[in-house]
């Protein structure tokens, strides 16, 4: 019996994963690459010498701080939706977009944070490279804003439901994925600025 | 639940297309979603690519194998080009040497071979309607289209295409004072890199989807076959890799056209001091050989996967040690991303990261020799078939073994002093690279042609073309061994001029001579090529009588593939000549309760077991139907 179960097994139809899903979890491998290599960059250059040192706007902190609580949003406008209640479904993805919004916005004068301290994007590597991380990393969030519009658009058109939830997953994955991409970053400029 | 919801709509998607939908000419040709249109679409462009890469290697080969001449005759073509006094501009020279490298390795030998076969043979080898995302999959098309048309402008604008080698080494390539390919050339180079990056993505994100989630009953990945092996670690490569070369090529815009300084730093021109500094150049030839390295498999792994699948059908044998082949692939993948610094052992790098990296090169040569050893003891007394496809593919295990020998040597940091960029590298990639995957892409063209157009290639055409093309191939690449050991570097406009190389006069005609010739020869097959699509013979469904999914298609298989159910996968693809069988291959959809007589005793002890799985299978359907009706 466990032999035919065995065999079975292997001539199922394999279908693992939701083929969108997984797209999107490749797509994430490749920005997780981008991220890596310019990361690595850093660390080889920074090992060369001639480094500007200069201390991380305090700003930081808080846009960290409004991520994580957006990723808390999110999973509460998700869980809404497993429970079919629209209106806190709504709730939570509005509160989710205007956390995005303010992240995005902290990030803005994060860099005004940096021209005040004279660490500009023109200048030495040590500030151009945290140029590149944030803006390239807000730019990766822009996307994820618009994804969640999508869906806040879509739950009032009463399209996010238990029974329908594969978008809104596929938002939530990338959401929470584009907070931990940021608190890496973070870390790592913590680390090792 | 949600996997099966989906499931059932995209079946009900596809029939919906197969009974209703009728295409006309421009969903049909140009802006297709069908995975089969699109690989033709790759092929055709990747043969334009190939003829325009191909001729500016002819131009730069006059004007080394024929130093004196005078190129008076080209100026209709090249214009300001070519110098009053009639020779080649040395500007130009070196944008020549920078395009062919950049088309034939991204345009040529990742679009149009991974981009034609990945597309056109994985749905139709796994068993699946068409890839994961038809749109997706249209626009991997179309951005390397778009990316091809600013590269083609870049060839006709007044400062010239880019000049800095394919690699676009910064500083030269980031600062547009140093020379005038370093100009605008160089920024649409870079466009049209990043547009290529999206396509290369795009389409690998696909390509391992599919393989991964779209396979038929039954198509476990123990009965893949090879060639989709190979199509699926090289998306990962690609996926793993192209991001890395954004990063890179991302700083560089930013030096270029921001004022950053990532890679440069403390630099003169005209003795003028430029603002930058605490760049580092090294620092990008990391970037990009993370990148390039991989690259290099990305460009060969989809000519081995092919060569398995070409060998195994026209020897009438199964593939030998198809597991080593799968466990080797897989070694290479691995190992073609710790190798990238061998690339830059002399570019002042510690000599001890240097000695790892030799190390691990090296180590790369054992999963490559398993891979000639099993294609060897597979052709080994075979009924041997010698097919255009077939003779194209033992051609491509012959330029592996003679390309790959001389890689033990550049793969050590110490000869490497001497050889590196000199024609013996040139020599080396253009086997083991080049020509291997060249060959593996044509031997793809004349296998597959019968399912892409439904008609036979000419065989006769095909064997001029290939023994004119492997010949030529060596008389090319052999005597370019002989200048590298003496020293010559590569890119180099003259080396008359040198007391070491001005005897190496004889040889570089000779070499020129015979890559014109060469590429004479590749006009054999464009004529074939195009013919056959027109004229040729009808083809039958299973032309090679092969095991593969695709032969049981028909003729001309509509957006959808197969007319009814996907057929069932029963066994892997290579029983071939198995003991006792009625003919010398098993196609794949064979259940093995339909071959008693060439059974192995385990194969005969899950008979009982897929008896009883068929039996149940058809109790659904039959109960299915019932309740439709």
């Amino acid at each position: 019996m466990e032999e035919k179960y065995a065999y079975i097994e292997g001539a199922e139809q394999p279908i693992s994963m939701h083929p969108k899903k997984f797209a999107l979890w490749l797509f994430i491998v490749t920005v997780v690459m981008i991220f890596a290599s310019l990361t690595s960059a850093y660390i080889v250059r920074q090992a060369e010498g001639n480094w500007l040192e200069f201390e991380l706007p305090d700003i930081f902190y808080y846009t960290t701080g409004i991520i994580v609580l957006s990723s808390i949003t999110l999973h509460y406008a998700y869980y809404s939706a497993t429970k079919d209640e629209l209106s806190k479904v709504r709730l939570g993805m509005i509160l989710t977009s205007v956390l995005g919004f303010a992240f995005l916005i902290g990030q803005w004068y994060s860099w005004i944070a940096l021209i005040d301290r004279d660490v500009f994007f023109v200048g030495n590597p040590a500030g151009s490279f945290l140029y590149v991380f944030t803006g390239l990393h807000a730019l990766h969030l822009v996307s994820g804003v618009i994804f969640l519009i999508i869906v806040l658009i879509s739950s009032f058109r009463y399209k996010v439901h238990s029974k329908n939830l594969d978008t809104m997953e596929m938002c939530v994955t990338y959401w929470h994925f584009l907070g931990g991409l940021w608190i890496y970053l973070f870390m790592f400029l913590l680390l090792n600025h | 639940m949600a996997t099966a919801s989906v499931a059932s709509h995209s079946d009900a998607a596809h029939d919906h297309h197969d009974h209703e939908h009728h295409d006309n000419f421009i969903t049909k040709y140009i802006f297709s979603t069908d995975h089969k249109m699109i690989g033709k679409q790759f092929l055709v462009t990747g043969i334009f690519w190939a003829i325009i890469g191909g001729l500016l290697s002819l131009i730069f080969r006059l004007q080394l194998g024929f130093p004196d001449m005078s190129l008076e005759w080209l100026r209709p073509i090249l214009g300001g080009w070519i110098t009053p006094d009639g020779a080649l501009d040395p500007e130009f020279y070196l944008a020549l040497v920078t395009m062919h490298g950049t088309i034939m390795v991204f345009f040529v030998l990742t679009a149009g071979l991974s981009g034609t076969f990945s597309n056109f043979l994985i749905p139709l080898q796994i068993g699946a309607r068409d890839m994961a995302s038809g749109f997706m999959n249209m626009l991997s098309y179309w951005f390397f289209f778009v990316s091809g048309v600013i590269m083609f402008i870049s060839l006709f604008i007044e400062t010239g295409p880019a000049g800095g080698g394919w690699v676009v080494y910064p500083p030269l390539s980031a600062l547009e004072q140093a020379i005038p390919g370093s100009g605008l050339g160089m920024t649409l180079w870079l466009i049209a890199m990043t547009f290529f990056i999206a396509s290369s993505l795009l389409g690998g994100i696909n390509y391992i989807t599919t393989v991964i989630n779209l396979r038929t009953k039954g198509m476990s990945f123990s009965r893949l076959p090879l060639t989709i092996w190979a199509f699926f670690l090289t998306a990962v490569i690609g996926l793993l890799s192209f991001p890395v070369l954004f990063s890179a090529a991302l700083l560089l815009v930013f030096d270029r056209s921001f004022g950053t300084s990532f890679y440069l730093s403390d630099i003169y021109i005209g003795g003028e001091a430029l603002p930058n500094t605490g760049g580092s150049p090294v620092l990008y030839q990391h970037l990009f050989w993370f990148l390039g390295h991989p690259e290099v498999y990305i460009v060969l792994l989809p000519a081995l996967g092919i060569t398995s699948e070409v060998i195994a059908t026209n020897a009438r044998k199964p593939i030998f040690g198809y597991k080593a082949m799968i466990i080797s692939m897989l070694g290479i993948t691995i190992l073609s991303f710790v190798v990238w610094a061998h690339h830059m052992f002399v570019s002042g790098m510690n000599p001890f990261l240097g000695s790892i990296f030799m190390f691990l090169t090296l180590i790369i040569a054992i999963p490559s020799a398993v891979k000639v050893f099993n294609y060897l003891t597979t052709l080994w007394r075979g009924n041997l078939i010698f097919t255009p496809g077939m003779l194209f593919s033992i051609g491509l295990v012959s330029f592996f073994i003679s390309g790959g020998l001389t890689g033990i040597f550049l793969g050590n940091s110490a000869i490497d002093i001497q050889l590196h960029d000199t024609y013996f590298v040139v020599a080396h990639f253009h086997l083991v690279m080049g020509s291997a995957s060249f060959f593996g892409l044509m031997a793809g063209v004349y296998h597959w042609f019968p399912k892409m157009f439904g008609r036979m290639m000419d065989a006769r055409l095909g064997y001029i073309h290939f023994w004119a093309t492997f010949i030529g191939v060596y008389l090319v690449f052999f005597p370019m061994h002989y200048i590298g050991i003496a020293g010559f570097p590569r890119r180099y406009y003259s080396w008359t001029g040198f007391e070491f190389t001005n005897m190496y006069t004889d040889l570089n005609l000779f070499v020129s001579v015979a890559a014109i010739l060469t590429f004479a020869a590749q006009l054999i097959f464009l004529f074939n090529f195009f013919y056959s699509m027109y004229k040729g013979r009808v083809a039958t469904l299973n032309p090679w009588r092969s095991n593969t999914l695709e032969w049981t298609t028909p003729l001309h298989p509509q957006h959808g593939n197969w007319p009814g159910e996907i057929p069932s996968v029963y066994r892997w693809p290579y029983d071939y000549s198995k003991p006792g069988a009625a003919e010398d291959y098993i196609p794949q959809t064979v259940p093995l309760s339909a071959t008693p007589e060439s059974n192995l005793p385990h194969e005969q002890e899950l008979v009982k077991l897929e008896k009883e799985i068929i039996a149940d299978e058809e109790a659904v359907l039959v109960a299915n139907e019932s309740t439709n009706s």
